[in-house]
């Protein structure tokens, strides 16, 4: 009881506490107590069983030819291979943009632009020899972050302008649309049928322009739920209702098969678009019901502090109610950015070539592939993984920036 | 839109149907086949990924640094993959990886497990077996109501309902009458046996629903982890220990206060991924198992009548979404209004 009753007089100190040490971090941790230490054993023992597992199938089983053999197939499909340098050219032109947004405002768009960076870097060095990643290859991919980093200094500068730089980016897509896709009978830039885009490319385009286009689309679905027009809240609160009560792969289904029934053939729209449509429009429905959340976080005094100024209702919607409501969901509307890149692996079922889809058809094209099946999902897990948890990680930095939550 | 063609013969087979189906059977019937199918599914595996979700997010919220790793492990696994390939891989590489049927594994019971699915022991009905079972589950309902009821009363009067007597005479007397209407007997087990080089019998959980409900409930179990987390982190820490204070134990800290106010928080993301399990099942179309979503997908080839079956596959989606959320919501409706 002494050691108890010995508290700080005046002038007098306790002594210093233990010394964090290695064997109080167990025992504090993993030992303290006789159930803790019954999980500690079992989890133990757990992941020994595991990291044996998946050590015996890399070592004995483990056959990497259906993806080392077609890295190529994996990244664009079946893309023509004398017209790669269209993809190059937009890589390259997003990594300057990137760049020169870096060099602007940083933060987040910082963090985007050192990733993609270290992905080329990694690409670029990879210390393998293969028939495909020749020489060319290794310095177009050594050359994007160098563009990134020329995109810093130009974005640092005063060199563009702030008018340029957003219609820079606003034309980009577009731009890049074309010239993936070319025109009839122009040479140097032939028509590539999107029947022949595939892998890495396909996925990109899906759940980057699914991004771009359902977010404004989502925005204008949760005013139009609040508004005070009945037919506009009316049409809102239906199609966000509808095509969230519907799976994924119905709405994919019906903008691949049954619209088509309703259009004359010469109306038909390109089957990749069709898919975009459709990805698109599910995930504004989500985006819409996050974005509702956050109006309805936003205070009822900022907009009557906002009439009484003299604003009107489109300066209020757009400069005091929307950047707080947007900035109060940030974390839902990345999760739903996530689970959109995620749920691009669903064109496979109206046979889109993505990178699952390109998997899929590799294991299907010789019998001895059918018994790598895990080694190609693995492999494509593996690249969804670390795009979705760099998303993720984004997304914390951004909200810290940000000061979500403060 | 004519759906007269609902009542013509459908002609084309359903594996493991959910209730007895025949090839001649109409078009309606095939498509209840096929929501039954996505019930079985759903329901099982909302069960399922609730309770693995609950201990996946205990084991976050774990003093036991390595257990709270290999949860944080998990679902940072799950939730950053496409469902889709972890669907193909629990299929393609787990369930049609068992040995073929004349290496089948046998475990005690007998269960059988090979390529083409597992084949368990199970009680089946006997011809008047539904009275016994009519009767059991009756007697489940009223000792439940009895209990609550009594012991409610017993709360605000104070005087002695003797709950616990009254609801277990209930809960045996109940099945024990249905059990000598029924004459007895009301069960006979269904054993799984070699017949030449097939096994017979048994309940048979086919490689592709088996693929779909474990994909399904152990990527939902993640995303379940983290809202039943975010729930319980969001009781505050002094309501525990002001429970602790006024002498409560564990147990009842647990059950009396943190629980039914981390359920306010749980439930509506919880709804929401409830919903999305029963969405997400459509995707039993990309393995083979063969449910709403794929029947009707076969029905519009077959019946070529596009617009007609796909407007059915959609309201009935829409229909279980709806229904999922409105019960959700009574209950949701009922624990808040606990709170004040």
């Amino acid at each position: 009881m002494s050691t108890v009753m010995k508290t700080a007089k005046h002038g007098e100190y306790l002594p210093p506490p233990d010394p964090p040490g290695l064997r109080k971090w167990l025992r504090d941790n993993l030992f303290d107590g006789w159930f803790n230490t019954i999980l500690t054993l079992l989890s133990s023992a757990f992941i020994i069983f595991v990291g044996i597992g998946i050590f015996q199938w890399l070592v004995n089983d483990v056959d990497w030819r259906p993806i080392t053999g077609f890295p190529t197939l994996y990244a664009v499909g079946q893309y023509p291979r004398d017209q790669l340098w269209r993809v190059a050219f937009g890589i390259t032109s997003f990594a300057f943009l990137i760049g020169v947004s870096w060099g602007r405002s940083g933060g987040i768009l910082r963090t985007i632009s050192q990733f993609i960076g270290g992905f080329f870097t990694i690409l670029a060095l990879l210390p393998v020899s293969h028939p495909e990643l020749t020489l060319g290859y290794r310095l177009f991919f050594i050359s994007i972050p160098l563009t990134i980093w020329i995109g810093l200094i130009a974005g640092r500068s005063s060199f563009i302008k702030g008018r340029t730089f957003i219609i820079l980016w606003l034309l980009y897509p577009i731009l890049y649309i074309l010239i993936l896709r070319g025109f009839e009978g122009v040479e140097f830039l032939d028509n590539v049928r999107t029947t022949s885009w595939g892998g890495l490319l396909v996925t990109f385009l899906l759940s980057v322009g699914g991004i771009l286009l359902s977010f404004p689309i989502g925005v204008a679905l949760a005013l139009g739920r609040r508004s005070s027009l009945p037919v506009v809240k009316a049409f809102s609160t239906v199609f966000i209702e509808t095509i969230r009560g519907v799976p994924l792969i119905s709405l994919l289904f019906m903008f691949s098969v049954i619209l088509a029934l309703f259009l004359p053939p010469e109306a038909r729209l390109d089957r990749l678009l069709r898919a975009l449509m459709a990805v698109t429009f599910f995930s504004a429905a989500y985006t819409a019901e996050n974005v509702r959340g956050g109006l309805q976080a936003v205070p009822q005094g900022q907009i009557e502090a906002a009439q009484a100024v003299g604003m009107s209702n489109i300066q209020i919607t757009s400069f005091i109610v929307l950047p707080q409501a947007i900035r109060a969901v940030i974390p839902a509307i990345v999760g739903q950015f996530i689970s959109l890149f995620k749920d691009t692996t669903l064109v496979v079922i109206v046979s889109l070539n993505d990178l699952l889809g390109i998997g899929r058809s590799i294991i299907n094209s010789r019998p001895e592939f059918l018994q790598a099946q895990l080694e190609v999902y693995v492999f494509i897990a593996a690249i969804y993984w670390i795009f979705s948890y760099f998303m993720s990680l984004a997304s914390r930095r951004l909200e810290t920036s940000l000061g979500v939550g403060q | 839109m004519g759906y007269d063609f609902l009542s013509s013969p459908a002609g084309f087979p359903i594996s493991d149907p959910a209730i007895p189906y025949d090839p001649t059977d109409s078009f309606g019937k095939a498509f209840i086949v096929g929501v039954l199918n996505t019930l079985r599914v759903a329901v099982l595996g909302v069960i399922m990924a609730t309770i693995l979700g609950t201990f996946v997010a205990l084991a976050r919220l774990s003093n036991n640094w390595l257990l709270s790793r290999i949860s944080l492990a998990y679902i940072e696994f799950h939730r950053n993959i496409p469902l889709l390939v972890l669907l193909f891989i629990w299929y393609t590489s787990v369930f049609l990886q068992f040995p073929a049927i004349e290496n089948s594994i046998r475990l005690p019971g007998p269960i059988f497990l090979n390529q083409r699915g597992f084949f368990f022991t199970w009680p089946r009905l006997n011809e008047n077996g539904w009275i016994f079972t009519t009767a059991l589950i009756i007697g489940i309902i009223a000792a439940i109501i009895i209990w609550s009821r009594l012991r409610k009363r017993r709360e605000i009067t104070g005087e002695d309902t003797n709950y616990a007597r009254n609801s277990l005479i209930a809960l045996l007397g109940i099945p024990l009458v249905g059990w000598f209407i029924g004459g007895g007997n009301p069960y006979w087990f269904d054993i799984p046996f070699f017949e030449g080089f097939n096994i017979t019998g048994g309940l048979r959980f086919t490689p592709e629903f088996s693929g779909l409900f474990v994909g399904l409930v152990t990527y939902t179990a993640a995303f379940i982890a983290e809202v039943v987390r975010a729930g319980i982190q969001a009781v505050d820490k002094g309501q525990r220990e002001a429970a602790s204070a006024v002498g409560l134990n564990n147990f009842q800290v647990l059950s009396l206060v943190v629980i039914p106010q981390s359920l306010r928080i749980i439930i509506p993301p919880m709804i929401s991924q409830y919903l999305n399990l029963t969405k997400n099942s459509s995707l039993a179309l990309a393995i083979g198992y063969q449910d709403l979503f794929s029947v009707g997908k076969i029905a519009i080839n077959q019946a070529g009548r596009a617009v007609p079956v796909f407007v059915l596959i959609m309201v009935s989606y829409l229909t279980l979404s709806l229904i999922t959320s409105a019960i959700l919501n009574v209950y949701n409706r009922r624990i808040q209004l606990v709170s004040r």
